[in-house]
């Protein structure tokens, strides 16, 4: 790993860009050994337009605390990946909601398309854990973070009733993310 | 005829009232004017505190800017002289953080209505208990005589050469508006039920106001033709008011302009908010 | 002495939160405004849980007069802002200065002027800090720039205020109070708390400014010694006073307890200095970009450095006088048109001081601070 291990999650407001990336600080940082710093931007409202949040993860003190170059980004929306792309590095990482964006966008990155929100609605029934499904996809696309330890800062931050349904949709993304490495 | 003498009617002793044990009497002698209601309202205060028997200990007075709010510095309590308008705000951090303190504002209608009139109306809608004295004589006396939010129309200061414009407030109405649960107006003229008055708002337990009428014969008086504090007293708060009671056996024609003295509102359902917040406190350590 | 310490990941305004209740407040009087709001937030659930006082109130003027008043009755009290409200608590802050009594406020500082840019971050709150209350009046002004130090910096905030009777300002920008790091914090004991003086002797005797104290201790409201507070200059009981000699006195010693007391307020970090030839002078979320292009300068061969403020009032004229003789150039890169540069120029005199300045809601890049510190090496 470099001293910077970027990360960028985006989508619309909504869709649980933040938490998925203090869920994957909380990973890093307090039940992994890494350091990590989480940061967003955000319009002033809530719902609706694109969204983000940024990881850096390190062994090591993170200084700037925003993306320089981005080893992994995830967007699931079509107006996210093309407002946020262009800080890709040349051998970096780009997963994408493959019903939703429909334009790729060009770059030296690797691309890896997946139908995220589709799967949430079909396979658990809620679209709303497209982003921890997201999480466990790029978990396991980039590596870096113990798996366990993302488990662990996922079950940490959802009330008992949903535990089941957040492992599951880890799970899947875990699954899923392995399958497109393997056929890429 | 006879002209026998009747008997001399038994003479009541009445032992003068000591002022001197809540004063700070170093810091006499005080800076109002000649004729001014303040220092009638400041004795009322005292002999009221006394009746209520609290310790000078537990009492804490704080005030804003203006005439009125010198009166904290002559008091022998725990004392605060704060900013303009501001005197609720700060008296509502002593209260939470001390609920065992009996808190007096002293203010005037400037101070109160004006520039502090968002501050107290939230402190009448939390219902803390504090009692608020404002001591209205409708201009700004202490900067020389402007009018205020509670001149009348038509009156003249040194900023309503022509007659004022705008409406005034009604103290007392806003008060209970705002959720006051104790409102009433006094007069510097009618000391007997001034200081029963404000006996009764210091023992009420939640927000309580009352509105002084009293006199500012330097600028309003001499503004406005009238010559003496005397004669200001005499037309304005002897004939301007009407008690609740007088007022109870009288049509709205007969009150007529007068207004309305006496406890116009006292509601002892409401809770306090020092009460309130002690209940909250133990919801959040589940008790 | 290390004990029981729990790593968690915390925003910065949580970790303002924490620092407070570490340092012992127990009162919080505030008004929402974005983005210090989860300070509020945080405390409104916590202070309760541990006895302590929390007021929404109606307006930002009386939220630090209510905290003003609940210092006065004992308590160490908080208030949390940003910059339209700092506006707005300005005639407060100075009633504070000149009646000394102790309180913490929190700037996270947003875009301005006026309402600006609630959700950007900025640094245009510097000057406001030190010159936005009418007349002179001591001002002390910490300006963290990691999540974990406004933890430990708000603590220091409350120690400083209880020490010197003064308003202590924590100032860091939007990019710093919504920003999460994990913040280790350790068991009540292992980082000092200080509690303001306590008066000895009879109560009767007692003078709420006793100018035979550098500050004088304070007595609460309601515990025993009556005593009155004014907002004009006063004698050494409080009282209002017309003598000029005792105005004199009185205004000069609240900014000499300050100015006596420098080398215990003042904190700085010095990084890379030693042989530092481009001096990078830079706060807050700024300084963790310089720190990046510092260490991007130094992989090139350029002998760079990062001089950070982390008192920023008083300002460290001293050590960065120090630092400025040896450079070359210093950088002073800085979310707003121009503040602290000013400052840097005053206090090294130095030929070759070089602005860099960002007003548009978005921080500093270091690829920017990196451009500058090769052009003037």
């Amino acid at each position: 790993m470099s001293d910077r291990y970027e990360l960028r999650f985006s989508g619309s407001g909504g869709q649980g860009m933040i938490l998925a990336g203090i869920v994957m600080t909380e990973a890093a940082t307090i039940y992994d050994d890494k350091i990590a710093v989480q940061s967003q931007s955000y319009g002033p409202e809530s719902r609706g337009g694109a969204s983000k949040a940024e990881v850096i993860i390190s062994d090591g003190p993170i200084d700037y605390p925003k993306a320089t170059a981005i080893d992994c980004m995830l967007a699931l929306t079509q107006e996210a990946a093309t407002k946020y792309h262009k800080d890709i590095k040349d051998d970096g990482i780009l997963l994408v909601d493959s019903d939703e964006v429909k334009d790729i966008p060009t770059g030296k990155f690797t691309v890896y398309k997946f139908p995220i929100i589709e799967t949430a609605r079909k396979e658990l029934g809620k679209e709303i854990v497209a982003n921890i499904i997201s999480l466990g996809m790029i978990t396991a696309l980039i590596g870096v973070i113990k798996e366990s330890a993302v488990e662990e800062a996922v079950l940490s931050r959802v009330p008992a009733a949903f535990k089941d349904l957040n492992k599951k949709a880890l799970q899947i993304g875990f699954e899923k993310a392995k399958e497109l490495k393997a056929n890429a | 005829m006879s002209t026998d003498a009747k008997p001399a009617k038994k003479q009541k002793l009445s032992v003068p009232f000591d002022y001197s044990k809540y004063l700070r009497k170093d810091k006499l002698p005080h800076i109002w004017c000649p004729g001014c209601g303040h220092g009638i309202i400041l004795k009322a205060l005292l002999r009221a505190v006394d009746k209520v028997g609290l310790e000078k200990d537990d009492i804490c007075m704080v005030s804003g800017i203006g005439c009125s709010s010198r009166t904290p510095g002559y008091v022998d309590f725990n004392t605060l002289h704060t900013l303009h308008g501001r005197a609720p705000s700060f008296a509502t951090g002593i209260k939470l953080t001390n609920p065992e303190l009996n808190v007096i504002v002293t203010t005037g209608d400037g101070d109160a209505l004006a520039i502090g009139g968002n501050h107290f109306i939230h402190t009448c809608r939390r219902n803390i208990d504090m009692t608020i004295l404002v001591y209205s004589n409708a201009i700004y006396g202490m900067t020389g005589g402007q009018f205020s939010p509670t001149t009348p129309i038509g009156s003249f200061t040194h900023t309503s050469s022509y007659g004022a414009m705008e409406p005034p407030f009604d103290t007392c109405e806003m008060a209970k508006a705002a959720g006051a649960t104790f409102v009433a107006r006094a007069t510097s003229y009618h000391v007997q039920d001034l200081e029963k008055t404000l006996k009764a708002a210091i023992e009420h337990k939640g927000t309580s106001v009352v509105e002084i009428l009293d006199e500012c014969p330097v600028y309003f008086g001499r503004l406005n033709k009238m010559r003496s504090a005397s004669q200001m007293m005499e037309k304005i708060e002897k004939e301007g008011t009407v008690s609740v009671k007088q007022a109870e056996n009288l049509s709205p024609e007969e009150i007529g302009g007068r207004l309305l003295r006496g406890i116009l509102h006292h509601d002892t359902e409401t809770a306090e908010y020092c009460d309130q917040y002690a209940a909250l406190t133990e919801r959040a350590q589940g008790k | 002495m290390a004990g029981k310490t729990v790593r968690r990941l915390l925003q910065g305004n949580e970790a303002c939160a924490e620092g407070a209740l570490y340092a012992g407040c127990n009162f919080f009087g505030g008004y929402p405004i974005t983005p210090s709001t989860e300070i509020a937030e945080t405390l409104s659930r916590e202070l309760p849980k541990r006895g302590g006082k929390w007021i929404q109130m109606e307006d930002e003027i009386a939220s630090i007069a209510s905290i003003v008043g609940a210092s006065i009755a004992g308590a160490k009290a908080l208030t949390a802002t940003s910059g339209p409200g700092l506006s707005l608590k300005q005639e407060v802050l100075g009633y504070a200065c000149l009646t000394e009594i102790p309180c913490v406020l929190i700037n996270v500082m947003r875009g301005g002027p006026s309402t600006g840019y609630p959700t950007g971050p900025s640094q245009a709150d510097i000057m406001q800090a030190k010159w936005g209350t009418h007349g002179d009046h001591p001002v002390i002004t910490l300006t963290p720039s990691t999540v974990p130090e406004i933890f430990t910096e708000t603590i220091r905030a409350f120690n400083l205020a209880e020490k010197y009777r003064t308003p202590v300002f924590v100032f860091y920008d939007e990019i710093l109070g919504h920003m999460r790091e994990a913040v280790e914090l350790p068991e009540q004991g292992v980082i000092e708390v200080v509690d303001r003086a306590k008066p000895e002797g009879k109560p009767e005797d007692y003078n709420p400014y006793d100018t035979s104290y550098e500050v004088a201790p304070l007595a609460p409201f309601g515990k025993g010694r009556r005593f009155h507070i004014t907002g004009l200059n006063h004698n050494d009981d409080g009282f209002p006073t017309n003598d000029s000699t005792k105005i004199d006195e009185g205004n000069r010693r609240i900014m000499a307890k300050i100015d006596n007391n420098v080398s215990d307020i003042e904190s700085t970090e010095e990084y890379l200095m030693d042989d530092a030839e481009v001096i990078v002078f830079a706060f807050g979320s700024t300084a963790r970009s310089a720190r990046f292009a510092v260490n991007r300068a130094r992989e090139k061969g350029i002998k760079a450095g990062l001089f950070r403020p982390i008192t920023m009032w008083p300002f460290p004229e001293k050590a960065l006088k120090k630092a400025a003789d040896k450079a070359k150039s210093i950088i002073v890169p800085e979310m707003n048109l121009g503040q602290t540069i000013l400052e840097v120029e005053r206090v090294t005199g130095h030929g070759t001081i070089v602005g860099l300045q960002r007003v548009d809601g978005e921080p500093i890049h270091p690829t920017e601070i990196i451009e500058l510190i090769e052009k003037h090496s």
